[in-house]
């Protein structure tokens, strides 16, 4: 098993649970390790129910596992509904003044904190909180000055004396636990190696930055807000032009106008603003205009839960916008790999002059995770295609800018360069960009254009890399999943590996195209194959069997609006074997 | 992005602006005189046609494009302004001219059109208002009048028409205008001082529809359109008192300039990032030590 150490942190929205989850995220990545935090949270602004795991470790740590080592609620509620998650060797600090202990299991360490006689509550409200970070770093085996450094940081913009306060609170709590809590079995190991700690929609920002992004636009939505945010404030430092717009429909629109002009052009938006921006998806392929468009899933249909994963838009992407056209679609699979695949999607997107969909969920986009900095690399391949910038010696044919050539693609002439003028357009056209929706039905011409724009699809297929089989050949079960369910079933392999089950990996990342073959070639000898997805009617299942005719043994699925936790995928690749089932749809026992 | 350009330094002229094809429009239709005035409009003022970029919607009018030789593009219906503001701030060296109609821009366009006033785009948005639905043979528009009858409303049209000259005082366009097809040489004056004017221009354009609009005729406009131009005291930089002209409709309607204003930085005048020129000839490339920084918020 995997060496590894979780915190839970709850109370209400407004109490102050993000901070002890910077604070640790902080000391624990400055020690070299791993970490990866989730988030459970509602859509309230003050009140409510907030849950924070961090897991940390010396090895990659790939989701929020299954288990909490230290609790600390900050309110009665996070007492009630958590302290279950606690086995033996665990451990629960809090505030002894306002809060009732509840019964824990055998070798469950309670330690009551006298908040009261530590801190002058009447000046400092959350001083709960600092005490039971200082107590928490103690217990853990944490020298005080990492904490005491990473809370300068942390209050940097107040004044000296709340720093004090809150380094004289910490180091009280640490004492305080010194004295008289048992410390972990486990001290937090240090290493060598220093990571960047990073949310997915930082990540998908900070990639395209790196892609060359010039234009960025958005409307604020849930959970792919951060993709804003990020941009927005880094905006003059990485000369992109960042826009708030009144609507999705804007945001697409305005991207493709900064796209044709030129520039790369990308926005982000959740299930329901990609809603709205079908329509002008269907316009960048008919037109022909490159962008990036990132859709961060939440829980649907409508409004649906919009503090919630799911991987519930798959057919929308697929059928986005009427008619065919060429797109490519791919699902990162996990926060490192959204900033990776930016800039690699916008260079299929700019070769073919065709959409690109990235495909994230909340789990990534709010979730966080350690990245080696050397993998958020800022110098990758640009490739913009066949673009025409200059008139040259201005001598040359008659510019067709939907010119019929073998790969489909038509050199593209930018807005501004002489001789070049062309009308680009939504209705269909001929190589020249004039209509022919004007015409007497011009069979000819259509069906030339439509054979045009999808001979693409052949060149980006090429580009698109084959999917790999990750574990032992020959095992007893192959699991099969696509974007960010990726960690979560590669240590469910792992743990099943563990109790002599042999079990391997099939990980989708680019969804169209897909490269269907390859996949049957892969699963041919599999023994037992199970399909894990998060949504209600196995969305990737029954897109696979469209391309393949492939059927699986086997399903999981969540829908809840919970991540998966390995134990999930566990329990019901044990019920599967033993045949009692052939759709596992594991409940989310944690209360969040 | 280097330019080894080479640009004839020859003066432009009418047929310069000649489109791959000829108007489909209705014999008669009033967008014709609209495109005359246009490409009349960047003659006089000399704009080399690669520098003019000319987006349109989806309906009768918003095939112009088609119709004029410069970098055209022709978006979704309802949509032309949201593409045009991409295209402004991607490239402000380009003139932007969005063309279209009354169902393109006061219907489903309706909620770009009141963000691109309040955000001052530097480009010409010239409506052709013919008060009809022409490309869907013939139904009621955000701009048919009380009790026209049409194949959407049969008995008549209960809803009121909007106003788009007082909608664009209040939405806060800096240069505010109405034209009439049949008036060239008005026409042309109006859309060389909107295509100067730094900020959002925006002329509705009286363009009768001779096939769907029996009431609103060139016979029903000509002798009741008055130039504001003509009234010496008339001062377009009072905003109160364009309000209260744009709000006369019946045997006198005014045309001509409502209102302008140049104390309202363009949106991209006001943005820093375009500081270093236009965005499509800056470095796509973030400086290393600038990636350096974005590191090091997260270590």
């Amino acid at each position: 098993m995997r060496q590894s150490f979780a915190v839970g942190v709850g109370g209400a929205a407004g109490q102050g649970v993000a901070t002890p989850g910077d604070i640790f995220a902080k000391i624990f990545s400055r020690r070299g390790l791993h970490l990866n935090a989730y988030n459970a949270y509602q859509s309230i602004i003050r009140g409510g129910h907030t849950f924070l795991t961090i897991r940390t470790g010396p090895d990659k740590i790939s989701n929020m596992g299954d288990r909490i080592d230290l609790l600390i609620p900050l309110n009665q509620d996070t007492m009630d509904r958590h302290l279950g998650l606690l086995s033996a060797g665990g451990a629960c600090l809090y505030n002894a003044d306002l809060i009732q202990p509840g019964t824990p299991a055998a070798g469950v360490q309670m330690c009551p904190i006298p908040v009261s006689k530590l801190a002058d509550i009447s000046k400092n409200k959350v001083a709960q909180n600092t005490l039971a970070i200082g107590a928490a770093l103690s217990m853990m085996g944490v020298g005080f000055p990492a904490l005491e450094s990473v809370l300068a940081e942390q209050f940097r913009k107040k004044e000296q004396k709340v720093i004090d306060e809150n380094v004289g609170l910490a180091r009280a709590g640490y004492d305080y636990a010194t004295q008289n809590f048992k410390p972990f079995e486990w001290p937090l190991p240090m290493t060598e190696t220093r990571y960047a700690v990073l949310s997915g929609n930082a990540a998908l920002a900070m990639g395209g930055a790196a892609a060359g992004v010039k234009f960025y636009s958005a409307y604020p939505m849930s959970p792919s807000t951060g993709v804003l945010h990020w941009m927005a404030e880094h905006a003059r430092k990485a000369e992109i032009m960042v826009r708030q717009v009144e609507d999705e429909i804007g945001v697409i629109n305005m991207a493709i106008g900064a796209a044709h002009a030129g520039v790369r052009a990308m926005c982000a938006t959740s299930g329901g603003g990609f809603a709205l921006m079908s329509e002008g998806l269907g316009l960048a392929a008919q037109a022909e205009i490159p962008i990036v468009v990132i859709d961060c899933q939440r829980a649907g249909p409508s409004t649906g839960v919009p503090t919630k994963t799911e991987q519930g838009d798959l057919w929308q992407m697929l059928g986005a916008a009427f008619g065919d056209y060429p797109r490519v679609i791919a699902a990162p699979l996990d926060i490192g790999d959204c900033f990776k695949l930016i800039p690699e999607i916008f260079n299929i997107a700019d070769r073919f002059q065709c959409p690109g969909i990235v495909l994230c969920d909340l789990l990534l986009s709010e979730g966080r995770l350690s990245v080696d900095p050397k993998e958020l690399d800022f110098h990758p391949v640009i490739d913009r295609g066949e673009l025409i910038t200059s008139n040259g010696s201005g001598d040359h044919e008659t510019y067709k800018r939907y010119k019929i050539t073998e790969s489909g693609v038509s050199p593209r002439a930018i807005p501004g360069v002489p001789g070049h003028t062309h009308t680009v357009s939504s209705d269909e056209h001929d190589e020249d960009g004039v209509l022919i929706s004007d015409e007497y039905t011009n069979t000819v011409k259509r069906r030339a254009m439509m054979e045009k724009r999808m001979r693409k699809m052949d060149g980006i297929a090429a580009m698109v890399p084959l999917p790999q089989l990750q574990g032992p050949a020959n095992a007893d079960v192959t699991l099969i999943g696509w974007g960010s369910t990726y960690g979560v079933i590669d240590e469910a392999c792992e743990l099943l590996r563990e109790e002599g089950v042999s079990a391997n990996h099939l990980p989708i990342r680019w969804l169209v195209p897909l490269h269907g073959d390859a996949i049957l070639d892969l699963l041919k000898g599999a023994r037992h194959t199970i399909i894990v997805e998060n949504n209600y009617s196995g969305q990737f299942a029954r897109y696979l069997r469209s391309e393949t005719s492939f059927v699986p043994k086997g399903h999981i699925r969540k829908y809840d609006g919970e991540p998966f936790m390995p134990h999930h995928i566990v329990e019901a690749v044990r019920d599967q074997l033993a045949g009692k089932t052939k759709l596992s749809v594991p409940a989310h026992e944690v209360m969040v | 992005m280097a330019t080894t350009d080479v640009v004839a330094p020859k003066a432009m002229v009418m047929a310069d602006f000649k489109g791959k094809v000829d108007p489909d429009w209705c014999p008669g239709c009033g967008d014709f005189g609209v495109l005359a005035a246009v490409q009349k409009a960047l003659v006089e003022l000399q704009i080399p046609k690669h520098e003019v970029a000319t987006i349109s919607g989806i309906g009768c009018s918003s095939n112009f494009p088609g119709f004029i030789d410069t970098y055209g593009m022709h978006t979704l219906h309802g949509r032309s302004l949201a593409v045009a503001t991409g295209m402004k701030l991607a490239n402000h060296a380009m003139t932007v001219l969005v063309t279209g109609g009354d169902g393109d821009g006061f219907g489903i366009g309706g909620n770009h059109f009141m963000h691109t006033m309040r955000r001052n785009v530097d480009l010409l948005y010239l409506v052709m208002d013919n008060q009809i639905y022409g490309l869907t043979t013939g139904q009621t528009s955000p701009t048919s009048r009380v009790g026209m009858k049409t194949k959407s409303m049969p008995y008549g049209n209960i809803e009121a028409p909007v106003n788009p000259i007082s909608l664009a005082l209040a939405a806060g366009a800096t240069f505010v205008a109405r034209g009439f097809s049949a008036d060239q040489k008005h026409l042309v004056e109006l859309i060389k001082r909107g295509i100067e004017h730094k900020g959002f221009s925006f002329i509705d354009v009286f363009s009768p529809c001779v096939t769907y609009n029996h009431d609103n005729t060139f016979q029903w406009f000509r002798p009741r359109v008055k130039k504001l131009e003509d009234n010496p005291e008339y001062d377009p930089t009072d905003w109160g008192a364009a309000m209260e002209k744009s709000l006369l409709w019946g045997d006198e309607i005014p045309i001509g300039r409502f209102f302008e204003r140049t104390d309202v930085p363009t949106l991209h005048g006001a943005e820093p990032v375009l500081n270093a020129g236009p965005l499509v000839k800056q470095d796509n490339r973030i400086p290393p030590d600038i990636a350096k920084s974005f590191i090091a918020e997260l270590m």
